[in-house]
């Protein structure tokens, strides 16, 4: 089975490559990128005044299976990843039971497996049950396939459990991600502390929250000697704090998702449960703060936090909603369209910090499509502008704030392992 | 200009014309419940349902008298003893009382937002009694009245707001509906019970209570809930009397004829002393008097459309 890519843009930041190319994919690899291929036996995509990318890897996802398979299976959420031209995604652990253990490793990657869609690595929990008590059996979790550690959605209180975390991971070389939420200063909050909540009358989550915990990371990384990734960077304080750790050598990584560089507390105005999420919508110089951290290195990567809600979880009063967003379908054209095409890094640049960077931080050898490498391709189109409709998004949840948005970057093609999952805009199967 | 209200949800998007429509239906009102025969047939045969999910004693009779005094069949259920704590939502409730021909949907929640998610599922006009730290508007338009009724007019007033302003919507509403009316809001209580940005809101912040009172034409205090001590909001209930309590001395910094109001229940001796609660400058039990009769006003104002 082979797939020619023709003429398309091809940008492969890991190689250094931007041009226009073709590509050659054989049995799942890619055999060969250059110009003027010809094959006579493979099925031809003519990528023309298209971009042609490593396919995305989403380092942080929640996929809901198992446990939760009414808000979304891992048939339905790697359907919904690619469609969004992702081909990797890394989830996360709070499942039920909790991916603390080797079997529900083993069983999400049997699901992946036979669902066929895109490639899943599952993230184990820091700690058993995500309790923040006891150190999960790491070198199980790795040795059942887990790529990284986290007890996101239920950050380590503890500050000596997180500095052991560290330590332990560290010998297993798993990476550390932390959800940083201090919980006695959230204080029962629910959207950002600022002049919205009180306008709402909504209980305010200070800043401080995310800040007092991304300052100890840095503190126990330093402290240990080995690295942390912060997740979900929504703050200007933690941005400033990352950038000045990196600067001096502390090994820390960090990411943040579209909606803190898209959207501001303003969303939640009318009680609008869509813009609920955790850490929540900030105001508009913490977004100008991620976009600058994003433009300057600071933000390795951009991720989506997948966090697919039933309708009833979130037709509801704000305080009782349900935190978090589908984001896999709206990753790349809110990337596109708000980085991007309003200048602030390049295309290439967002290929990094989508496919490239989040590989490396997970050490899983993707973002690349040099020969040889399989072939998990994303093809996509940034010059026609299309509208966001939640209800057709194959995710098993339309939970999110950019229905009817105006956007660049719909994803024609995604390929995985030489399959292609997504054609013309659409499942294949 | 013809205007369109199906729901009472908060002062926020009621206009300056609105206010003073329901203000001046009130007085009509307030005639009522000063005659011997005190009925009306403003609402008769009309239902009101009020649906409480927070206690309340002055509120919800408040609005069963005056839905009583205009004809109205009135019903109440709170949040023991119903399917509510059976785990229906909100929605689900709101709707089911909806079915029942229910005209008018009084609600009250410790969820703010709530009455503002259940008013496009039911046709009945829904009157939000209290959400959350969101709004009090019924509230906020009794004192309105009150004040108007003392006073004339509050247009230039300095209405001074002293406590719990940060988990106040009696608060929140005075403050909307006391800026669209010309007056000029002054907060002042301990900082931990201040709302971040509270001057976004169109409030001016003030260091000391007695800044905030100082030749006030209106003190207003507000109910302390205990449990905010428990938190750790505040070390003692002393240390707040003794700094944000309202007692004479602190009343005559204000204007010799400034009206002293209070939302209720009081915590005698705490928000307020009993001398200033009994004194010549108190309003509260007119406050209570002309909530029954905004009430009335609300409720008929909207059976007729909500059109001024």
């Amino acid at each position: 089975m082979k797939i020619l890519i023709k003429e398309g843009r091809v940008i492969d930041p890991a190689n250094n490559i931007d041009k226009i190319a073709d590509i050659l994919i054989s049995d799942g690899i890619i055999e060969k990128v250059s110009e003027n291929i010809t094959a006579n036996d493979a099925e031809v995509i003519n990528a023309k005044g298209k971009i042609v990318a490593p396919g995305l890897v989403d380092m942080h996802c929640h996929l809901r299976e198992p446990g939760f398979e009414y808000k979304e299976t891992i048939e339905t959420g790697t359907q919904s990843a690619a469609m969004g031209g992702i081909t990797s995604v890394a989830c996360m652990p709070n499942t039920n039971p909790v991916t603390d253990n080797a079997a529900v490793v083993g069983f999400i990657l049997a699901q992946a497996q036979k669902a066929g869609n895109v490639n899943v690595y599952p993230i184990g929990a820091i700690s058993k049950g995500l309790n923040g008590q006891e150190l999960s059996e790491m070198g199980e979790l790795k040795k059942a396939g887990a790529v990284a550690v986290s007890d996101d959605g239920k950050p380590v209180q503890s500050a000596v459990l997180m500095r052991h975390a560290m330590e332990y991971a560290a010998m297993f070389d798993l990476p550390v991600i932390s959800h940083c939420e201090e919980m006695s200063l959230v204080d029962d909050g629910y959207m950002n502390e600022g002049n919205m909540s009180t306008y709402l009358g909504l209980r305010g989550i200070t800043r401080a929250a995310e800040e007092v915990m991304v300052s100890r990371e840095i503190i126990l990384a330093q402290t240990t000697n080995t690295p942390v990734h912060i997740a979900h960077v929504s703050t200007k304080g933690s941005v400033e704090l990352v950038r000045h750790a990196k600067a001096q050598g502390v090994r820390v990584t960090c990411e943040t998702c579209p909606h803190y560089f898209t959207l501001t507390d303003k969303a939640v105005d009318g009680f609008n449960t869509n813009a609920k999420m955790n850490p929540p919508l900030r105001e508009q110089e913490d977004v100008d703060a991620v976009i600058a951290g994003i433009a300057d290195g600071t933000i390795d990567a951009i991720a989506t936090d997948h966090a697919p809600h039933h309708v009833d979880e979130k037709n509801c009063e704000f305080g009782y909603a349900a935190n978090g967003i589908v984001g896999f379908e709206t990753l790349l054209p809110l990337t596109v369209t708000y980085l991007v095409k309003t200048g602030k890094i390049s295309i290439n640049e967002a290929i990094k910090k989508m496919s490239v960077n989040p590989s490396g931080i997970l050490k899983i050898n993707k973002g690349t499509i040099k020969a040889g490498d399989a072939a998990d391709i994303v093809i996509f189109d940034t010059e026609n502008q299309y509208t966001i409709d939640v209800d057709k998004f194959v995710s098993k949840s339309k939970n999110s704030p950019y229905n009817g948005f105006e956007v660049y970057g719909k994803v024609e093609y995604t390929i995985v392992n030489g399959k292609i999952i997504v054609k013309q805009g659409r499942m294949s199967k | 200009m013809l205007k369109q209200r199906k729901d009472l949800l908060g002062l926020k998007d009621l206009s300056k014309e609105e206010i003073i429509h329901i203000i001046n239906t009130a007085k009509e009102m307030k005639a009522v419940l000063g005659q011997d025969f005190k009925k009306t047939n403003h609402l008769q045969g009309k239902t009101v349902v009020s649906l409480f999910y927070e206690n309340s004693t002055r509120t919800r009779l408040s609005f069963e008298l005056a839905a009583k005094y205009m004809g109205a069949n009135a019903a109440n259920i709170s949040a023991s003893g119903s399917s509510i704590q059976k785990g229906e939502t909100v929605i689900d409730t709101a709707r089911t009382i909806d079915a029942m021909a229910t005209d008018i949907l009084i609600m009250r929640t410790n969820m703010s937002g709530a009455p503002h998610l259940i008013a496009p599922h039911v046709k009945a006009s829904v009157i939000n009694a209290g959400d959350g730290m969101n709004e009090h508007p019924t509230q906020a338009l009794l004192d309105l009245y009150t004040m108007i009724e003392k006073r004339g007019d509050v247009s230039g007033f300095k209405v001074a707001i002293i406590g719990d302003v940060a988990h106040s919507r009696v608060a929140r509403s005075n403050i909307y509906g006391l800026t669209k009316l010309g007056a000029k809001v002054y907060v002042a209580g301990p900082s931990t019970l201040m709302p971040y940005g509270i001057e976004s809101l169109g409030a001016t912040k003030c260091g000391s209570v007695g800044e905030a009172v100082a030749d006030a034409d209106v003190v207003m205090g507000l109910r302390l809930q205990l449990e905010r001590q428990k938190r750790g909001l505040f070390p003692t209930i002393r240390e707040y009397c003794n700094f944000f309590g309202i007692d004479d001395d602190c009343l005559k910094l204000a204007k010799k004829d400034a009206l002293l109001m209070h939302p209720g229940p009081v915590n005698r001796g705490y928000e307020l002393t009993s001398s200033v609660i009994d004194g010549k400058q108190s309003v509260i039990d007119e406050q209570v008097t002309n909530g029954v009769a905004i009430r009335m006003a609300i409720m008929y104002w909207l059976s007729q459309g909500g059109v001024i």
